[in-house]
């Protein structure tokens, strides 16, 4: 496999570094930098991570590194999650107030413990602690549920101060989101499996609307739900799929189909084995999340109708 | 009537829904099938994920039907915890 780490890599503009991304001979991975500069959203730090965990450290080539943005991978703990010596010395900073550095949550205990850290690490106002904890909370328990990866969830995050926002990164080598739906439904492929998978109601445990007693199917939704309402990116991709939503327009509006949310998507990227979801959360749009659960409670009150409408039938007279 | 304060078990944010199973099958059932009242404290509870509360009191509302909702009170909710649980009793009903 080879990663190649560019100038910048935002959710905005991710689908380059997942292009470039080359998943063959999985036993091995060579990681390159770029030279000058490193610019990158939390989400390709636990993607690297999520697959450096699953190879050998002496399989594992990194390139040296020269761009001055370098003690950021090492704070971040990407080096010792690969296993790999950077040659950097840095003096460890206290992370309060600026990021979580890269973390392994394997079952459900350590996700409390990490949940209760979270918040005073990034030191956070009750407004903005609310739908980041949600969001961590239920992409991490999906990813320990579903996923089946023997190494759990890796999860780092960072604060920007300049703008003003939280960005998350969540990672898994697991079955990803295909397989996980394929349980019971049918999604032709990765990117209709994404689709699935942020429907309200439908869960790959059962094939019965409106799910388990253990699973809703709803998780996924309530995330890129928060993420429309603030106007902010949200990003899955798993397969050869990914699905980006995009900054809504003034209107707020949730839906329950992803494809109409104002989206990009494509399903010809290089495979990856498992799941790697991005958000941002900008600090300066959270909307409160009594006003989100207002909106959601209507959505998916919608959703069932519509539901419930596509299931009808009329007698059919002859 | 029995009272369950759920701080105790779940902490100020209520996320894990192994424990909401465990509530659910070791207090909650138990109390309905002995036809006793339930009350769900939670006091000191800030937030609540679906996941949880939909683990809490799904099954209830399948098993038993709405009318179970007449033997359970959710009492001292802050407006965040009232929503989600209110997301969750309207979908269960709602839904077939």
């Amino acid at each position: 496999m080879k990663i190649h780490i560019p100038h910048s890599a935002w959710l905005n503009s991710i689908d380059t570094f997942l292009q470039e991304f080359d998943p063959s001979k999985p036993d091995k991975l060579k990681i390159t930098f770029n030279k000058k500069w490193m610019s990158i959203h939390p989400m390709v730090l636990s993607m690297i991570a999520a697959i450096g965990l699953k190879i050998d450290s002496s399989k594992i080539e990194c390139e040296k590194l020269e761009a001055t943005s370098k003690h950021y991978l090492e704070r971040m703990k990407l080096f010792d999650f690969l296993g790999v010596d950077s040659g950097i010395k840095i003096k460890e900073h206290e992370a309060a107030g600026r990021f979580v550095p890269l973390t392994q949550i394997k079952d459900s205990k350590s996700l409390t413990k990490f949940i209760t850290d979270v918040t005073p690490l990034l030191h956070l106002e009750p407004i903005h602690a609310e739908p980041i904890r949600y969001i961590m909370s239920e992409l991490i328990r999906n990813v320990l549920e579903h996923s089946l990866s023997e190494h759990g969830a890796i999860v780092c995050a960072q604060y920007y101060e300049k703008s003003n926002t939280v960005r998350i990164g969540i990672a898994d080598t697991g079955i990803g989101v295909w397989k996980s739906i394929r349980e019971s439904h049918n999604p032709t492929n990765d990117l209709e499996a994404i689709r699935m998978a942020l429907i309200p109601g439908l869960t790959g445990t059962t094939k019965r609307a409106g799910g388990t007693e253990r699973n809703a199917g709803a998780g996924l939704f309530f995330i890129k739900s928060i993420a429309s309402i603030n106007r902010d990116f949200f990003v899955m991709y798993s397969g050869t799929a990914m699905y980006k939503l995009l900054k809504r327009g003034k209107k707020i509006k949730l839906h329950a189909e992803p494809f109409d949310d104002r989206h990009s998507k494509r399903n010809d990227l290089p495979k990856l084995d498992g799941t790697v979801v991005g958000i941002d959360l900008s600090l300066d749009t959270t909307q409160e999340f009594t006003l989100l659960l207002k909106l959601l409670n209507e959505t998916l009150r919608e959703a069932i109708k519509e539901r419930k409408k596509a299931r009808y039938r009329k007698p059919q007279f002859i | 009537m029995i009272n369950i304060k759920l701080i105790k078990q779940v902490g100020p944010f209520a996320e894990n829904k192994d424990i909401a199973r465990d509530i659910r099958i070791k207090k909650l059932i138990p109390a309905l099938e002995g036809g006793k009242k339930i009350v769900l404290d939670f006091e000191n509870v800030e937030g609540a994920t679906q996941s949880f509360i939909h683990a809490l009191i799904s099954d209830l509302i399948r098993k038993y039907g709405n009318e179970v909702l007449d033997e359970i009170q959710f009492k001292s909710c802050n407006e965040t915890v009232q929503g989600i649980i209110s997301i969750v009793v309207n979908y269960m009903q709602e839904s077939d």
